[in-house]
């Protein structure tokens, strides 16, 4: 039933194939993030109790929300590598880690500064802060894991095993602030029920979200192409592609 | 599916369950420490699981709703008095002597963190305001009773504060 994709896990199709798909992730994320930070930043009412404070969420919500959907993206790559042990999808996570670890990143200092004027602090040791740190540590200890080994194939393993294991922390950081009492407030996109949020906040707030996951399959596309031409520098197709772009 | 392949993916299902027993287990164990605050029911009556009160002289936080109308503040510093209630009916009075975040205001959420005194008051030393998950431009707000007025403060509390 899946043998159609193996011929995908051809490092030189995949390589095409994520040669043809850039352009347009790119263009779509461009403009996506582009649309939804004007419209929110700028015509978007502002809040009652925050006043224009409150925009920052239109880049913190969408980091945020995405450094769990690319830790999920990476894991199931790693997943899928350590279990077919197909090499591309090897690749693909070794690609999305620092991706997903500067997205982490620019949650936790979004929300610190979003904190300093509303909560009166930068930071709190409460769940849902806590488990977001602990992400970024995940994805950094999944980079460091990669980079440590010399042979990939096994520095994949040791990667994608950690990779693996994190998956955990995502239903934590998720439910953090319903499972305990935390500074965080709860969840203002809800998926069963209406959102708490007006329309006119809401649609560039998830104009932005969907932008970001773009991005973040952009420059993922970018890096896995890299990542498969230094895995396979000594193959003919990557050497008559050298050849091709006038590079020794 | 090979054997192999079919071992591979039993181990990696394995070490995907054991990882979420151990981490339900822990943090089933860790529960309530997890909690950021006490709500002004434990510290009155204790909590509701193991019935652990918060003891006089212990650092704790506190987190619940400014009570409207308890709020006394000192005009020539920048003491404050005010009691933080929650929806079980438990009540504790918090004293602070420096600036309140901007958000903070009568029926707001609030997080203190200090010194419980005495049975049900606290000498906090932080308090960060909580908000909620709603947003909502101003207008409506206004046509649904809820608005937001800023604390001032004259010269002699703004110079005396610091």
């Amino acid at each position: 039933m899946w043998k159609w994709l193996h011929s995908y896990a051809d490092p030189e199709r995949a390589y095409k194939l994520s040669g043809t798909l850039l352009p347009w992730f790119a263009m779509l994320a461009i403009s996506m993030i582009g649309i939804g930070t004007v419209w929110g930043l700028v015509f978007a009412p502002t809040d009652y109790q925050q006043g224009d404070s409150y925009r920052i969420i239109f880049i913190h919500v969408p980091a945020a929300s995405m450094s769990m959907a690319a830790y999920m993206a990476m894991a199931t790559s790693s997943f899928i590598g350590l279990v077919w042990q197909i090499k591309s999808a090897d690749w693909a996570a070794a690609a999305i880690a620092p991706i997903g670890a500067v997205v982490t990143f620019i949650a936790l200092v979004t929300g610190a500064t979003w904190g300093k004027p509303m909560w009166g602090t930068w930071w709190v040791w409460d769940a849902r802060l806590t488990s977001e740190l602990v992400l970024l540590f995940l994805y950094l200890g999944v980079i460091s894991l990669y980079a440590s080994f010399e042979d990939k194939v096994l520095a994949a393993r040791a990667a994608g095993i950690l990779a693996i294991v994190g998956v955990i922390n995502i239903p934590i950081i998720k439910y953090s602030v319903d499972w305990w009492s935390s500074l965080h407030q709860p969840s203002t996109i809800k998926i069963t029920e209406e959102s708490s949020m007006p329309t006119e906040m809401l649609y560039p707030l998830l104009i932005n979200i969907m932008g970001f996951g773009v991005m973040i399959g952009a420059i993922t596309l970018v890096r896995f192409r890299s990542e498969i031409l230094a895995r396979n520098g000594m193959r003919p197709w990557v050497r008559e592609l050298a050849k091709a772009e006038g590079v020794k | 599916m090979n054997p192999r392949r079919k071992k591979r993916l039993t181990l990696a299902v394995a070490l995907i369950g054991g990882v979420a027993a151990i981490a339900s287990l822990l943090l089933y164990a860790l529960n309530s420490n997890l909690n950021l605050f006490f709500t002004p029911t434990e510290i009155v009556q204790g909590k509701k699981d193991t019935g652990v009160m918060p003891e006089i002289g212990q650092r704790i936080r506190v987190g619940g709703m400014v009570t409207v109308g308890s709020m006394v503040r000192d005009p020539n510093s920048l003491h404050v008095e005010f009691a933080v209630h929650d929806a079980a009916g438990g009540e504790v009075i918090v004293t602070y002597d420096d600036l309140l975040p901007d958000l903070f205001r009568e029926g707001q959420g609030i997080v203190a963190q200090g010194v419980l005194i005495e049975p049900g008051k606290l000498e906090a030393t932080e308090v960060l305001a909580k908000h909620d998950e709603n947003y909502m431009p101003p207008e409506v707000a206004e046509a649904m009773g809820q608005s937001h007025e800023k604390l001032d403060y004259n010269e002699e509390q703004k110079s005396g504060g610091y």
